[in-house]
């Protein structure tokens, strides 16, 4: 399998996921799912600029990355699946059947949320989600950096 | 005559600060920069952080890496702006020649420092 992460981390691309997990891993391709960037060339663009010329990034949408995702898997090169929020990688997840592992990688503060660890704040409703999706088979650690320990669930939900 | 031009340090961790502890030092200005850290912020929080940083006043955005969420949440507050304009790669040169050329449009004071952030960085023989 090619995808070697699936992350949700509301930065989306960002020094974290290109030179922290992108050098270790020999990272060839970057997908970022977001219907709002897949939207605006503008947007992709400036997404654009922090990714060195060596790594593809592919923009989808969220009904698109699920058509698309077999395509990845079978990409020779390692790749990163990248999403903002537990609903998109959540709705990529029941949509495909293929995401077996989940990397919360950053989800921060905002009305309604409580910090559960120093990068992941969440809202009871998207704990929930979490452990809906574990409770699907789906393995679900936090883990900011690839230096970092991964968290199970159960200790941030 | 308008208010000088506020330079604002957008980075990583607490680069920023130590920038602006450095531009202090060495020019006695103490005034001119402001440090904003992306710590713990999506990009609606780090917005917020750049708003009140800037207050309204025409400003110059010293963001330290030409990717990544200080990037692109300056780069989408710039946009259609006028009196914002944003540089990347930060380095002490470029804020120390900011803090004297403050009189400059912004788009122009970017320019120009990011000529004397570039001219900085040599590798000199030893």
């Amino acid at each position: 399998m090619s995808i070697a992460l699936y992350r949700i981390d509301d930065r989306l691309i960002h020094g974290q996921v290109v030179v922290g997990w992108g050098k270790p891993l020999n990272v060839g391709f970057i997908v970022l799912v977001d219907d709002t960037v897949w939207a605006s060339p503008w947007e992709q663009d400036l997404y654009r600029m922090g990714v060195p010329p060596e790594i593809e990034v592919v923009f989808a949408s969220t009904a698109e990355a699920a058509a698309r995702l077999p395509e990845w898997e079978r990409d020779p090169r390692v790749g990163i699946l990248l999403a903002g929020d537990i609903e998109t990688l959540a709705a990529l997840s029941t949509n495909s059947h293929r995401v077996s592992r989940i990397n919360v990688g950053g989800i921060h503060h905002r009305p309604g949320r409580s910090e559960r660890l120093r990068y992941v704040y969440l809202s009871d409703a998207e704990a929930a989600k979490l452990k809906e999706l574990a409770a699907q088979g789906v393995a679900v650690t936090a883990q900011d950096v690839p230096t970092a320990a991964p968290v199970p669930l159960k200790e941030f939900t | 005559m308008s208010d000088p031009l506020r330079g604002v340090i957008v980075t990583h961790a607490a680069v920023a600060q130590a920038l602006l502890a450095a531009v202090a030092a060495i020019t006695g200005v103490s005034d001119a920069l402001v440090p904003v850290s992306n710590d713990g912020c999506d990009s609606g929080a780090l917005t917020e952080r750049l708003m009140r940083a800037i207050g309204g006043r025409p400003a110059v955005l010293f963001v330290d890496l030409p990717g990544g969420s200080c990037l692109t949440t300056s780069v989408r507050l710039a946009k259609g702006a006028t009196d914002v304009a944003v540089v990347t790669g930060v380095n002490l040169a470029m804020l120390l020649d900011f803090v004297f050329h403050r009189e400059l449009a912004p788009a122009d004071a970017a320019r120009r420092a990011a000529d004397a952030g570039s001219k900085a960085i040599r590798t000199p023989a030893a």
